[in-house]
């Protein structure tokens, strides 16, 4: 398309996945309420909000994989999906911002000042560390995580999927489908592996360490942070998959392949974040 | 590549029934739906606001009793900001950001629809909570902790519909800022393209940089009532002020959210309405861009009161101070515009003026909270209730009166009722004031908010406040009168209704044809979006 | 300044009727109200100001330039020198007015150099005072009656501004205040005295004040804090230096009394009589004076397992509250023994719970493993 001008500018059907979509997070959001209040409707409701959610992704991408194939997108459509993935990455950058900056509060002006001399007339035995150890609320003793076992190889892994991810781009823009398939099936696998070790270091931190959500300031923003991030690693990993299976059935090519693009930025974009969190939550 | 080619079925055809609504692609399909939406939610906490003003009326407890009339509140700041502001300005772009820049439709038109339809069943999991044990949340819109960590399930409804909420603002703001980078027509530069679409711009800018933030502070919340996570609980290390520094991160800025838009409609129908165009564009849109940056610095002058150190204290005030001047810019350049015009009293130009006048009131009585000191005395007090009334009530809603009243020739293709427009006017205008600037007084004196009854001295300033709510409730039955009447038996609209108006919706006929610009016209254009030339554009 | 001052005060407190209705902050009693009371009328006028000059150009064109009377208009839309001159006159006003507030807000905050410090302590809904030097504290209670606030009875002139025990401060000295709270965050605000403060659970924040002449000076809470939020009002009442000593000495004396003999042993009725009025003082508010809760909310206290059945479970709650619902406080640190074990046999004997039991003072002490 390079040279002439496009004029016209896809517009898609009317279509009802948006409504189902709306239902199931309708469903979601009673159903969480009710759940955790122990009502017991709500888990039902939750299990059928998850269902109409998945059955509605299905369909709706099923529709933009359609309309891709179909040849509707052109450079401008193109132009649209890159804008709207950045911004997307933009408000998920603002999301983790919050839970840091609750971090960096929690460690540089809370616990500090609950530790401080008029705080004595509240808490007279309250030790102001990090880890936070004492306090009224901390009832259980707790170790900390340390940075240089399970998280440091997890850093390892991490970094390495976004180079097998970038090996698998090249693959894709130089017309290697061999190297592309391999480039993507292997950052699958270490994204499972990434979560598969996760899993691991949790109950190690449960069973071992005694490191719960309840642990004070220092628990609750590990598990926040690094739980939440690894939700973020689950979502990315099921995006490559499904790229992934695209590939293996032939989609995309060296022009056409934003999917493959924006599975891989915001694939970067959790890699760095866990660089944030190593540095933050595991090492200093 | 052949383009040209790529028509599809059934797009071109209307879609008819339920689906058109259900199942809308359609920019302007999609705008009608938030306006109504936002309307009926607007009615819906005015009904809200009206049972606050009917307890105040006298001291003693009539109606309800307090956790009740804690709720009402809570909800009624709520879905006021969340289910009616927003909205409608959503709503808005919606409809105008296509017609204003030559674009067929928004970027993505699926998720557009996805947007809006995540917002029934939020406001729907907030009215339902009023029916859940405990009732709903009552801490407050801002839901403060610890005082949310101990409400029962209303708060934890109240906290999935935010985040629904947010879904929908954050995709509604991608959809917007997608639209106006990447479709305007040839010709359409950034530096030339309408005020609205700027404000539009900014605006979904500051949702997608803070909505996440809310999301996450209500999420934080969520662990401490049920999960045993201490954000906000000394007990744990953490701290329940640390709640108010994120919620204010995002309510700062959410403030503008509900301001900006308002500056770019009245940045257009001032110009009309006085033949003149628009004075000093690019330093209205700097000014607009200043507002925005500086509204990320500013958010702890709503905690004066937590007890922070006087270093901090000096800086939250003087960049609040700072405002000021981008927003005084603004005013003096809608002043200029109508210096040496020609100018008309349509209904729309008496609210944009009314806006103009009444905000300034809001802002001037928010320069003077922010000044730390004084602020001291004012925090939490009806003098706050009063500030940001002027700002909302007189400027998000006079503005949006005014645009539809604009817009609603070329949305329907019909005139409203000019003698109703004006009544509804001077009549919100007269009632408006009698219901909030004796609330200036209440605060000075003492009154503090969110009470559902008060010591005697308060007494007479509250029955005129009261009196006047309900009468400005009425007056608001008037525009939704005009409004169903004119929609079908309005004078059929000109292209052109405005002699003064030269930005691109108005080359198009009214109602503006369901399909415009398949085809993006060639534009030549003015600042301010002014039309000077356009060559082809295809609609049906 | 001072002249203004009055004058500001008698013109904008006109009296009709029984009240008078009051247009400006109140008449302040302190140095730190005065500078805020004089701060403001700066910014009054000068925002007054802005406002009359900058409309009055506006109307001005309105009128002047309306199509209706047959101007035409001219289409100019640029000009740097007026709009330079538009930033910079706006932010020089802002700097006129920053300037003396930055001293006012280093006053505020110059809380050291005390005379004397009081603790203050939130509760929901009445305050806590706690004369640190002088080991005297109480609670502060509404003293409005529940049928005027009903509307059963006549208000009093003091309605929803009246308390049992006001905190009595004496003049001319500096009160330091330390705040904090003990469930969630309230503010004590008293006009009069141009403080406001926030009381945080968990932590402790401060102000000060210097009240120069005795009166009694009234406030609320302003932070919103939950159902009652509208009644927790606070009275100070400030008295001459040999006043407050006489009343602080009465103070020790009648808290030397009221300890009485801890192991006492106690009647059924004598505990039944003390605990209904302890109860209608800490309880009320959520278990209502029925005993039934509110439902939802505050779970209700009649026949229920809890207040029926096991004995040491009840002591264990209401000593150390709720580990699922942190509204329901605990009361350990708050009340005496012999008020808890008063309480909780009016609890058990009440609304028909009729069990009969007693609950001693030496129980409670024992609950609490002998300490406190
Ligand atoms: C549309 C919404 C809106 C807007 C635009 C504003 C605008 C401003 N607001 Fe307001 N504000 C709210 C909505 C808004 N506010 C809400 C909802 C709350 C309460 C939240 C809650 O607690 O529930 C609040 C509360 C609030 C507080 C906290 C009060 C408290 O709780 O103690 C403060 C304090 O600084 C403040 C300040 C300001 C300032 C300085 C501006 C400035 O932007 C105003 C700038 C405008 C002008 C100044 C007028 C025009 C300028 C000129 C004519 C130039 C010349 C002027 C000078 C030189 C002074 N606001
Ligand atoms: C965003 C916009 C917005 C809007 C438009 C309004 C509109 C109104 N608001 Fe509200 N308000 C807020 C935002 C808004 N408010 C916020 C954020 C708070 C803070 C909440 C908190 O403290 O947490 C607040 C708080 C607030 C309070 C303080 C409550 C308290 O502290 O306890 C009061 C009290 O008078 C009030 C009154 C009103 C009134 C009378 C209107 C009127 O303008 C409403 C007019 C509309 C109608 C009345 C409905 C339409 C008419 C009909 C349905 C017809 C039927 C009518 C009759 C029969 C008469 N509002
Ligand atoms: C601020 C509100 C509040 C106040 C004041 C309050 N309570 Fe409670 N109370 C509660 C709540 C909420 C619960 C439910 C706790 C739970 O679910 O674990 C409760 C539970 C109880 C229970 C257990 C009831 C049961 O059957 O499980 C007892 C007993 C009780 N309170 C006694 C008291 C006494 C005695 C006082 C006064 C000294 C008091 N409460 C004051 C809110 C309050
Ligand atoms: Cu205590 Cu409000
Ligand atoms: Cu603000």
């Amino acid at each position: 398309m390079e040279g002439t001008r496009q004029t016209h500018y896809f517009v898609p059907d009317p279509s009802y996945w948006p409504l189902v979509g709306a239902i199931a997070l309708f469903c979601l959001g009673l159903g969480a309420a009710l759940a955790i209040n122990g009502v017991a409707l709500g888990g039902g409701l939750l299990v059928t909000g998850a269902s109409i959610l998945v059955y509605m992704l299905f369909g709706w991408f099923g529709d933009v994989i359609r309309e891709s194939l179909a040849g509707r997108y052109h450079g401008k459509e193109d132009h649209s999906f890159r804008w709207a993935m950045g911004w997307f990455i933009f408000s998920e950058v603002m999301f983790f911002a919050a839970f840091f900056g609750v971090l960096f509060y929690v460690r540089v002006i809370s616990v500090p000042e609950l530790g401080n001399f008029s705080h004595k007339l509240l808490y007279p035995d309250f030790e102001a560390a990090w880890p936070l150890s004492t306090g009224p609320g901390i009832t259980a003793p707790y170790e900390a995580m340390s940075a240089w076992g399970l998280p440091a190889i997890n850093t390892l892994i991490l970094l390495s999927s976004g180079v097998t991810v970038t090996v698998a781009h090249w693959g894709l823009v130089k017309g290697k489908r061999g190297q592309l398939a391999w480039g993507l099936g292997g950052t699958v696998l270490l994204g499972t592996l990434f979560l598969v070790m996760q899993g691991w270091e949790y109950a190690h931190a449960l069973h071992e360490l005694n490191l719960t959500f309840a642990s004070g300031a220092y628990g609750m923003t590990f598990y926040m942070l690094t739980g939440f991030h690894g939700l973020h690693v689950l979502l990315g990993t099921v995006i490559l998959f499904v790229v992934w299976m695209r590939v293996l059935k032939g989609h995309f090519d060296a022009e056409h392949h934003f999917a493959f693009e924006a599975a891989a930025w915001y694939w970067h974009f959790v890699d760095v974040v866990w660089l944030l969190l190593f540095v933050f939550v595991y090492w200093l | 590549m052949a383009v040209v080619t790529d028509t599809e079925q059934g797009h071109h055809a209307r879609p008819r029934g339920w689906s058109r609504w259900l199942a809308a692609t359609n920019h302007k399909d999609i705008g009608t739906l938030y306006l109504w939406f936002s309307f009926t939610m607007f009615l819906t906490g005015g009904v809200m606001a009206l049972g606050i003003r009917a307890e105040l009326f006298q001291p003693g407890l009539q109606f309800w009793q307090p956790d009740l009339f804690n709720q009402l509140t809570t909800l009624h700041g709520l879905i006021m900001v969340f289910g009616a502001i927003m909205p409608a300005f959503t709503g808005m772009a919606n409809w105008l950001l296509p017609l204003m820049i030559g674009a067929p439709d928004m970027a993505f038109a699926r998720m557009n629809n996805w947007s809006f339809w995540l917002l029934p069943p939020a406001a729907l999991l907030l009215i339902v909570s009023f029916a859940v044990p405990g009732g709903a949340a009552s801490a407050g819109w801002t839901l403060y902790a610890p005082l949310s960590t101990q409400m029962g399930m209303g708060m934890d409804l109240t906290i999935f519909a935010i985040h629904i909420m947010g879904i929908s603002s954050i995709m509604g703001s991608i959809n917007i800022i997608v639209t106006i980078l990447n479709l305007r027509a040839p010709g359409m530069t950034l530096m030339k393209m309408p005020m609205f679409a700027w404000a539009s711009l900014i605006t979904a800018y500051l949702i997608i940089a803070v909505m996440p933030v809310l999301a996450g502070v209500v999420t934080m919340v969520l662990t401490d009532r049920h999960f045993g996570t201490h954000f906000f609980n000394a007990a744990g290390g953490g701290d329940p002020v640390l709640y108010q520094h994120v919620f204010w991160f995002f309510g700062h800025p959410e403030v503008y959210i509900m301001a900006l838009p308002a500056f770019g409609i009245v940045s257009h129908i001032l110009p009309t309405f006085a033949r003149k165009p628009l004075f000093g564009y690019a330093s209205m849109v700097y000014a607009t861009s200043s507002i925005a940056l500086l509204s990320f610095m500013v958010w702890a002058h709503h905690m004066f009161t937590t007890g922070m150190p006087a270093t901090a204290q000096l800086f939250f005030m003087y960049a609040t101070m700072l405002i000021a001047v981008p927003t005084g810019v603004k005013v003096f350049n809608w002043i200029a515009t109508l210096w040496q015009g020609s100018i008309s009293f349509e209904t729309p130009m008496l609210f944009a003026i009314g806006f103009v006048c009444l905000f300034t009131v809001g802002g001037l009585s928010g320069v003077t909270l922010s000044v730390a000191a004084v602020d001291i005395q004012l925090q939490d007090s009806y003098y706050v209730v009063a500030h940001f009334h002027y700002v909302l009530v007189a400027g998000a809603l006079f503005s949006l009166f005014a645009a539809v009243y604009y817009w609603f020739p070329k949305m329907s293709g019909r005139m409203y009722s000019e003698r109703l427009g004006k009544l509804h006017f001077w009549w919100s205008l007269v009632w408006f004031n009698v219901t909030f600037f004796p609330m200036h007084f209440l605060g000075l004196a003492g009154m503090p908010r969110r009470i559902p009854d008060y010591a005697l001295q308060f007494t007479s300033f509250n029955e005129i406040a009261s009196v006047g709510a309900f009468c400005f409730g009425l007056g608001q039955l008037i525009f939704l009168y005009n409004i169903l009447w004119s929609l079908r038996r309005g004078d059929p609209a000109p292209a052109k209704p405005w002699e003064g108006a030269d930005t691109l919706e108005w080359q198009l006929p009214s109602p503006a044809p369901y399909h415009s610009f398949v085809e993006a016209p060639e534009l030549e254009v003015g600042e301010n979006g002014a039309i000077r030339g356009m060559k082809g554009g295809v609609h049906h | 300044m001072s002249l203004l001052r009055a004058f500001m005060v008698g013109l904008t407190v006109a009296s009709t009727g029984a009240h008078a209705v009051q247009l400006n902050l109140p008449a302040p009693v302190t140095e730190i109200a005065r500078d805020v009371y004089d701060l403001h009328t700066l910014l009054l006028v000068i925002t007054a100001a802005i406002f009359v000059v900058v409309f009055a150009v506006m109307f001005y064109s309105l009128f002047r330039h309306r199509k209706a009377a047959g101007h035409k208009a001219r289409l100019f839309h640029e000009n740097t020198t007026v709009e330079v001159i538009w930033t910079v006159i706006p932010f020089l006003i802002l700097v006129g007015m920053a300037w003396p507030a930055t001293r006012v807000i280093l006053d505020q905050k110059s809380t050291r150099g005390e005379d004397m410090t009081i603790k203050v302590t939130g509760y929901q809904w009445k305050w806590r005072y706690d004369y640190l030097d002088e080991k005297v504290g109480f609670m502060s209670h509404l003293a409005t009656p529940r049928t005027a606030i009903e509307n059963g009875s006549a208000k009093g002139d003091h309605y929803l501004l009246e308390v049992d025990e006001p905190l009595v401060v004496p003049t001319g000295k500096k009160v330091r205040l330390l705040l904090t709270a003990n469930d969630v965050i309230h503010a004590w605000w008293v006009p009069a005295l141009g403080i406001k403060q926030d009381a945080i659970p968990g932590f402790v924040r401060d102000t000060w004040f210097k009240v120069d002449q005795p009166g009694i000076y009234r406030g609320q809470c302003a932070e919103l804090c939950g159902k009652d939020h509208g009644f927790m009002p606070i009275v100070v009442d400030a008295r001459a230096p040999a006043d407050y000593e006489q009343w602080l000495a009465a103070k020790k004396a009648a808290a030397a009394a009221g300890a009485g003999d801890p192991d006492k042993v106690w009647s059924l009725a004598d505990l039944m009589a003390r605990g209904e009025k302890a109860y209608l003082q800490n309880c009320v508010a959520c278990h209502q004076a029925n005993g039934k809760g509110i439902p939802g909310a505050f779970p209700s206290l009649v026949g229920t397992p809890m207040v029926t059945g096991d004995l040491a479970a009840h002591i264990d709650i209401v000593l150390h509250g709720s580990k699922k619902n942190p509204a329901m406080a605990a009361w350990g640190p708050q009340l005496s023994d012999t008020d808890l074990a008063a309480i909780i046999t009016y609890e058990r004997n009440a609304w028909g719970n009729n069990t009969g039991q007693l609950v001693q003072p030496k129980d409670i002490r024992a609950a609490r493993g002998g300490k406190g």
